[in-house]
């Protein structure tokens, strides 16, 4: 449910570092819980995010959500295919529901970052 | 991620929520319960969209329960309500025979043209009317009825007693004649039927714009009609959420978001249920006719979206001018699009009219639809 490799935040966020590349996508308990996804609006290659500000926003059929970077930095890839498919936010979270790739200036936003063993700690109690 | 909370979510009552019989059952299914109208309700079992295309495609079962049922009857019931809805009541009665009549889609206005509740009326029986109201309006109503029926007409608060479940989908009818139901064989027909032994009022009616029945039966039955419908397996379990992106997408109005007591019916695109000719008038005639004659300044219109999804709330724009708000809006998941209810100048409301929604910081294009923005189900 949580895979070991990747670091989450309390936004319900997933961040898989490689480098100074961050991957960034919504955990599985966020899609569980926002139901199923029918719009994800992301920003463009070649924009700056910022660490702890919304960088797109996600729509299931009943609600809409921000979405929230943990890293800031230049977006250098981003998931068409969601445009499409956004379903597959639902379907398969950490693999083909990436939402952007962002190459991270500065890596210290990483350390407030969670395990996935602190991070199923931390939904159980917001439960 | 920050989410937002559900349109019409919110007990509105500041209270505790009520349940319906069927909340057990809800659990056991894995649904995802939320706050409507006082009672804690299925959203979700399986998913909207599932649950949608189910509706569309085979036959879904809902829990309507919470909505609220009355009764009004003895010899001056027909008098009175006509006088009191402003649908023709005289409609509703079968010709030439006895049999049970029909059921009818009907507005209730106050004194001022202004939309208290929309229902439906089932002639239920000699002399006897069942109503069925929107549970966020139980109260007002109950003490609009009792308050305005004339003392001969008895009045009943049916809604701790009768249970409502409904139906629909292309298959729904089928299934009630395997279940050994005579199927009420007209649109907005009542029939009688045995469903899992119990005696139970059919209508041929529903909120989805799929073919089906809402199903009156005692409370402490319910359970087990439910039961015995979900034992099909064409029988999807559907939740709030479908029976909002369904009937949003067949243009039907939702009381509490689409009108209210601040919305007259010619505003709202009601004229149809409205019989402004009937003998004895009714209450709130005037001031609603008023508005038809002078023309109303704003009207409801359906909108479609290509990209974005329309939410209720939203500013409607027209040449980036603020006109309008957004009233009801979703995904619509049989045109994989967006849709919505708006209310919007007169002016703006022909079909084709190019408008905008103001979806956060996003101005989106909007075309003004006539409803139903889904044209082909089973009805």
């Amino acid at each position: 449910m949580y895979p070991k490799d990747l670091k989450y935040d309390k936004e319900h966020e997933w961040v898989r570092v490689d480098g100074d590349v961050a991957t960034l996508g919504i955990t599985d308990y966020a899609q569980d819980q926002l139901g199923e996804v029918v719009y994800v609006d992301l920003p463009s290659v070649g924009d700056e995010i910022v660490g702890n500000e919304t960088f797109g926003e996600i729509e299931s059929v009943k609600s809409v959500s921000e979405l929230y970077t943990p890293v800031s930095g230049e977006v250098i890839a981003v998931n068409d295919a969601l445009s499409d498919s956004p379903e597959q936010v639902n379907e398969d979270p950490y693999g083909e529901g990436w939402m952007v790739k962002v190459r991270m200036g500065d890596q210290s936003d990483l350390a407030g970052l969670m395990t996935a063993d602190d991070y199923e700690a931390f939904i159980a109690e917001e439960g | 991620m920050d989410q937002a909370s559900f349109p019409g979510a919110g007990d509105g009552r500041g209270g505790v929520l009520a349940r319906t019989p069927l909340y057990e059952g809800h659990l056991a299914l894995g649904a995802k319960m939320v706050a409507f109208a006082g009672y804690e309700m299925p959203l979700e079992y399986s998913g909207i969209l599932r649950e949608h295309r189910a509706v569309r495609e085979s036959a879904g079962v809902f829990d309507i329960a919470h909505m609220s049922t009355f009764r009004v009857f003895g010899f001056g019931a027909f008098d009175a309500l006509q006088r009191l809805l402003t649908n023709d009541l005289g409609k509703l009665h079968a010709e030439e025979t006895h049999e049970l009549g029909r059921a009818q889609y009907t507005l209730m206005l106050d004194d001022q043209g202004g939309i208290l509740d929309d229902l439906i009326v089932y002639h239920s029986g000699d002399l006897e009317y069942l109503i069925v109201g929107n549970a966020a309006n139980h109260m007002i109503d109950a003490a609009w009825f009792a308050e305005r029926l004339p003392d001969e007409v008895e009045f009943a608060d049916e809604s701790d007693r009768a249970a409502l479940l409904a139906l629909q989908g292309p298959r729904a009818i089928e299934i009630i004649g395997e279940l050994g139901g005579s199927v009420p064989d007209e649109r907005f027909k009542l029939g009688e039927a045995s469903l899992d032994k119990t005696p139970v009022l059919l209508a041929r009616t529903g909120y989805t714009g799929e073919d089906g029945v809402e199903i009156v039966c005692p409370v402490s039955r319910v359970v087990g009609v439910w039961r015995a419908l979900l034992s099909f397996p064409e029988v999807t379990p559907c939740g709030l959420g479908a029976r909002d992106t369904l009937r949003l997408e067949m243009g039907y109005h939702l009381h509490g978001q689409d009108m209210d007591r601040d919305t007259d019916p010619v505003s709202a695109g009601l004229e149809w249920v409205v019989a402004w000719d009937k003998p004895g008038g009714f209450v709130g005639r005037e001031a609603a006719i008023a508005v038809r004659d002078r023309g109303p300044e704003r009207r409801l219109v359906g909108l479609t979206l290509d990209q974005g999804i329309p939410r209720q709330g939203q500013a409607v724009l027209h040449d980036g001018k603020e006109v309008g708000t957004v009233t009801s809006g979703t995904f619509s998941p049989t045109l994989r699009h967006g849709i919505g209810l708006a209310y919007v100048p007169a002016a703006f409301a022909q079909p084709g009219m190019q408008l905008e929604v103001a979806i956060r910081s996003k101005l989106a294009a909007a075309v003004v639809t006539r409803p139903p923005f889904v044209k082909s189900t089973s009805l």
